[in-house]
């Protein structure tokens, strides 16, 4: 069953990959790409139906394939729980509905075979990911799943800006795959495996305390270039440049939230830390503030949500790091769900735009393509987190377990969420209400049946997907503690009175309400206070709408050098330097032997006159 | 029946076929290519019979042949294969079939198809020899045919480079041959009689001082490490190789990569560890140090480079010195990652070269500036190029990784500083074979000339293939390569201070 999990999209990328040379129509391509999720999909959520009937204990099952590296101990094993069954529901069923709706995102593309053949690719990786039980076998998902995106990255690859966007998102996460590979080895050297079951049934000595919190630093720098957390998130607004049902897949949905997947997976590594945990706490909470900043002034339709993904990944860390798995992962999943969703609907409308992009050149969308206004309007309410809609439930669980850390750990989180209502409900309404001028230009054709379809499921998803963690004071069974507890074993104590949750939740969603309203109408009517904003603190707006200069400053910093050195080392080391060396050497070589053939130049008498001086020579040393 | 004459058969056979070529009358020139690529093939067809006798359960040396042949200095000729030189063997056999696959019509093909015949004679002796002379004979040997190959089939500086390479290495074999006759003088003078058997070799007791750094084992293990060091090539040995590379023909630049320079890793490991141990102790840290520079230094010059061969050479010193590291680090990881890496090395690089020479056949150039979008004209040949990029850049599930992660691993059992410095090269590895791909074959076309170019052969796709499926294969699953070479690697590890190969006797 595992196996064909896992398989199944690999062999729809072998085979699409080969036949996609071939130019043949593009309905067997369509039906073997979706088709193999598919087959995923429903085996995975075969298995769940039986994990939900089974005890908690039982909800395992593992195989192993092959033995890897038997020097190492490493085989290729699988294992199937309660958090991967869920991970793999999410890539394989989001990933489904993200191939349906690709069908006709990408049919007139002539790299159509080409596209699913790497969206299938990226699939089997992401599902080797989160079934691997060695880390090294996770690893090559890591990797794979980086590859996928550099793939898909540059897919129009005759644009030089997008390739070069692949290759930036390649070589940031690379760096944090250096530090995951130093993790690995470190937990190799310290444990003498690398296996994820033998590794949480180990007891932990007070001497590994150390170690641990290195090891678990390691990985989580890994996981900041793959999930795209201070200070290797430059890659993630980059790779905007894929094409958008790419964005949904990896770079919303499944890909960047491997971070946090694999914290949950090790979580028992990361509850020896509690200095770790602090660490990916703070860079969370930094994230989500940060990023959302950046989105203030972005006019990219695409880079809004993909600051605003980065923003929600940190929510997601933010709850690993108060050891909130079960929050943390029950935001993976409705960030899955309504992130997915905004994306697929802002493809919808730069689909229906001809490729527009920008923001400022739309508006008064919401009677021309009324279905992606709806679902849209959908996906907003649940990033903002308004109830019902998923995102209330999962990011008020965030903000709650925040409180009880700490309370400036519950000021900055809602402040970071009073950020998002106002870039979500700005971009929203520059979309969708605001007049635009050239309204009525043309026809704006809606979403095709296939795509309307996967966002009314989604869409559907993101309104009713909260509904799994309802939280204890609403008396209703929060299924995810049940189903997810037995995996983390310990769960954060919750000693607040229900009268504060009720209080927070309540005061939480009428700050943001407010917000969503005062944003509304300042973008819907006039825009005033914001050219206001703008003359008064230029520089800071500045400031703001360059990203920080983070990018011009990590060029500078790192970029520059590294290509100056490589210029100086050829330049100046090598080839003045030491091969100036050897063909000194060797022109010296010449020289002497030239300066040597004087001898021989057939003079009899220079020829007598050496001849005698060696034998005085001679003659004198004999004597001495 | 014949197991004792296997390893002579394999070392002469293509020698008599380069002879047999050179016989074939005038009018059966069309028959030239054919024939070498039907005695390559047979030869590694009988390599494969090695792998089939060879016993991974024993660190012993097998399927020896020796003949003794000059008595009074006790020189014979001695041949054997252990786990350590198993699979540089038949990495030999493969890569060659496959170069003479990829030869299309040149001048003097007769001479130039010999040569490479011949050269696979002097490689596999190089690597199958056990005694000294004649392992010194093949290596000086091998020199002969790679001389003419750069110099006649070369590029416009073939005459500098040709001279460069063969200066470079004949004075690293100077050195050796003078090493290979003070060991002798110091068998005689504990022993009494004269061997250059390595068997022999290995228990000689060489003089050692910890406190006088010029005592006779460290001048020994200094002679020889300078010919491997040059060999390899070692930073600051290693000017000779972009050169060699540039100007070499392709088939030259795929078995000067793939193969000979693992002679100078191969014997690190065969001489230089077990002869001399306690030298080798001390000089470690600079072994350590050399690596460490040649691998950064290599990716930083890979990176400044605009001619397409120079960025592969280079990037083949950067990927050496991850392969002596793991040699100096002497732990089970390291070496045993240091010989898979050798293999990998092997496969990349040498494919590197055979697409970057059959993109020159299209395009007369190896100038990056000159290409770009080249994966809209010539698909399949991005699909390779991407692929064995790939198992360069060290991506799992290709053979890169299996053999990078093991010496990384090996060097940080070693020391952490070690790994973290060596493990740059994940990062440079990616930086400039990423840049590579996106000069070559992403962006638009904006060269005309790059507009008419033709695809791949089915030819050429058969010479690429073999290495694709291999780098994947030792990728997904190395396990019998690694378990051929666990054996020996093992023993020479724990006895290395008191190193002894003895000849394996078939159990009844």
């Amino acid at each position: 069953m595992l196996e064909t999990i896992l398989f199944a999209p690999l062999l729809g990328f072998l085979i699409n990959g080969l036949i996609q040379r071939y130019r043949l129509t593009k309905l067997p391509i369509a039906i073997i790409g979706c088709g193999s999720v598919l087959i995923s999909f429903v085996s995975a959520f075969y298995i769940f139906l039986q994990f939900l009937e089974d005890p908690p204990s039982w909800r395992l099952l593992t195989t192993t394939l092959f033995e890897w590296i038997p020097t190492l101990g490493v085989d290729v094993s699988l294992k199937m729980d309660a958090l991967s069954i869920l991970l793999t529901l999410v890539v394989t069923g989001v990933g489904f509905l993200i191939h349906l709706y690709s069908v006709h995102y990408m049919e007139k593309d002539s790299g159509f075979g080409r596209y699913f053949a790497y969206l299938n690719l990226f699939t089997f990786s992401m599902l080797l990911l989160v079934l691997a039980n060695n880390l090294l076998l996770l690893f090559i998902g890591w990797e794979g799943v980086g590859l996928c995106s550099y793939l898909l990255i540059g897919f129009w690859y005759e644009d030089p800006l997008k390739a070069q966007a692949g290759k930036k998102a390649f070589l940031v996460n690379r760096i944090g795959d250096f530090a995951f590979l130093l993790g690995l080895f470190l937990t190799f050297q310290t444990f003498g495996t690398l296996n994820i079951e033998s590794l949480s049934q180990w007891t932990f000595g007070p001497d590994h305390a150390n170690v641990i919190t290195w090891i678990t630093l390691l990985f989580f720098i890994g996981a900041c270039g793959k999930s795209a957390q201070i200070p290797l998130y430059v890659w993630l607004p980059d790779a905007m440049a894929g094409p958008t049902p790419v964005s949904a897949l990896i770079h919303a949905a499944t890909m960047v939230t491997a971070g946090v997947y694999m914290i949950a997976r090790l979580h028992f590594l990361y509850l020896q830390s509690p200095l770790t945990l602090s660490i990916v706490a703070g860079i969370g909470l930094l994230t989500a503030l940060f990023s959302a900043s950046m989105a203030f002034f972005q006019n990219d339709i695409k880079k809004v949500l993909a600051y605003s993904t980065i923003s929600q990944l940190g929510f997601m860390f933010l709850a690993m790091g108060v050891g909130a798995f079960v929050s943390g992962i029950f935001h993976l999943i409705t960030h899955a769900f309504f992130k997915a969703l905004l994306f697929l609907a802002a493809g919808s409308v730069i689909h229906a735009l001809h490729e527009e992009q920008n923001i400022q050149n739309m508006g008064g969308l919401h009677q021309r393509l009324p279905l992606t206004h709806v679902v849209f309007l959908f996906g907003t309410l649940a990033i903002l987190g308004f109830p019902p809609f998923s995102g209330f439930f999962s990011k008020d669980e965030i903000l709650w377990y925040a409180f009880q850390h700490h309370f400036m750990v519950w000021f900055l989180g809602w402040l970071a969420s009073l950020m998002t209502t106002y870039y979500m409900v700005r971009l929203f309404t520059l979309v969708f209400y605001r007049k635009s001028s050239h309204e009525g230009e043309q026809h704006l054709h809606e979403a095709p049946p296939l795509m309307a379809l996967s966002l009314i499921v989604l869409a559907l998803l993101s309104a009713i997907g909260g509904w799994i963690g309802v939280p204890h004071i609403f008396h209703i069974d929060h299924f995810l503690n049940h189903f997810l507890g037995p995996v983390f074993q310990t769960l954060p104590e919750s000693h607040g009175t229900p009268a504060t949750e009720w209080g927070l939740m309540a005061w939480t969603t009428l700050t943001s309400l407010g917000v969503a309203i005062w944003t509304f109408l300042s973008f819907h009517t006039d825009k005033a206070w914001l050219t206001h904003f703008k003359l008064k603190f230029s520089k800071l707006h500045r400031l703001i709408e360059q990203k920080y200069y983070v990018d011009e400053f990590y060029h500078f910093m790192l970029v520059a050098p590294i290509r100056n050195l490589c210029i100086f080392a050829w330049k100046k080391i090598d080839t003045l330097f030491i091969d100036g060396f050897f063909n000194g050497l060797a022109s010296w070589a010449t020289a002497l032997g030239l300066k040597l053939s004087l001898l021989q130049n057939g003079n009899t008498q220079t020829y007598a006159i050496i001849f005698m001086i060696g034998v005085i020579g001679i003659l004198m040393s004999l004597w001495i | 029946m014949f197991e004792p004459y296997l390893l002579t058969l394999l070392i002469f056979f293509p020698f008599v076929g380069a002879l047999l070529l050179f016989l074939l009358p005038k009018t059966w020139q069309t028959w030239t290519l054919p024939g070498a690529l039907l005695v390559s093939t047979i030869e590694f067809v009988l390599s494969l019979w090695i792998l089939y006798y060879f016993d991974s359960g024993s660190h012993e040396l097998q399927l020896v042949h020796k003949v003794t042949w000059i008595s009074t200095l006790g020189i014979s000729y001695f041949v054997g294969v252990d786990g350590i030189n198993l699979w540089l063997v038949l990495l030999t056999t493969f890569i060659t079939p496959l170069v003479v696959l990829s030869i299309s019509q040149q001048p003097k093909l007769k001479f130039y198809l010999a040569c490479f015949l011949i050269l696979e004679t002097c490689m596999l002796g190089t690597f199958l020899a056990f005694d000294l002379f004649l392992f010194y004979i093949f290596w000086e040997t091998m020199l002969i045919p790679m001389y003419f190959l750069i110099g006649i089939w070369g590029g416009p500086r073939r005459l500098y480079a040709t001279i460069k390479f063969v200066l470079f290495t004949l004075a690293g074999g100077l050195c050796m041959l003078l090493g290979i006759i003070f060991l002798m003088y110091l068998y005689n003078d504990q022993f009494g009689s004269f061997s250059t058997s390595i068997l022999d070799l290995y228990s000689v007791q060489i003089p050692f001082s910890y406190e006088h750094f010029l005592n006779p084992q460290t001048l020994l293990c200094l002679a020889f490490l300078i010919a491997f060091f040059i060999k390899v090539p070692t930073f600051p040995f290693h000017t000779w190789l972009p050169d060699a590379h540039v100007e070499a023909p392709t088939g030259g630049s795929v078995i000067l990569a793939a193969i000979l320079l693992k002679m100078g890793s191969y014997g690190l490991i065969r001489f230089a560890l077990p002869l001399f141990p306690q030298a080798f102790e001390i000089l470690t840290p600079v072994g350590i140090g050399l690596s460490l520079v040649g691998i950064v230094y290599g990716a930083l010059l890979a990176l400044a480079q605009e001619d397409l061969k120079k960025l592969v050479a280079y990037s083949s010193i950067s990927h050496m010195g991850l392969v002596t590291l793991g040699i100096w680090i002497s732990n089970l990881h390291g070496m045993s990652g240091s010989l898979f890496q050798m293999l990998s090395h092997g496969l990349a690089t040498g494919g590197l070269f055979l697409l970057v020479g059959m993109l020159y056949e299209r395009r007369h150039t190896r100038d990056l500036t000159q290409f770009g979008g080249l994966a809209k004209v010539i698909p399949i040949f991005s699909v390779f190029l991407v692929v064995i990029t790939l198992a360069s850049i060290a991506l799992p599930s290709t053979n890169g990784f299996i053999g990078e992660f093991l010496v990384l691993l090996g060097s940080f059992q070693f020391h952490p500083w070690i790994a973290a410095c060596a493990g740059t090269t994940v990062f440079l590895g990616a930086y400039y074979m990423l840049s590579m791909i996106q000069r070559v074959i992403f962006g638009g076309l904006t060269q005309p000339s790059n507009q008419g170019l033709k695809d791949l052969s089915w030819k050429e796709i058969t010479v690429l293939t073999p290495i694709v499926i291999l780098i994947f294969w030792m990728g997904l699953y190395p396990k019998p390569f690694l378990q051929k070479m666990e054996k020996s690697v093992l023993h020479l590890l724990s006895q290395r201070a008191h190193y002894e190969l003895t000849i394996y006797e078939k159990q009844p």
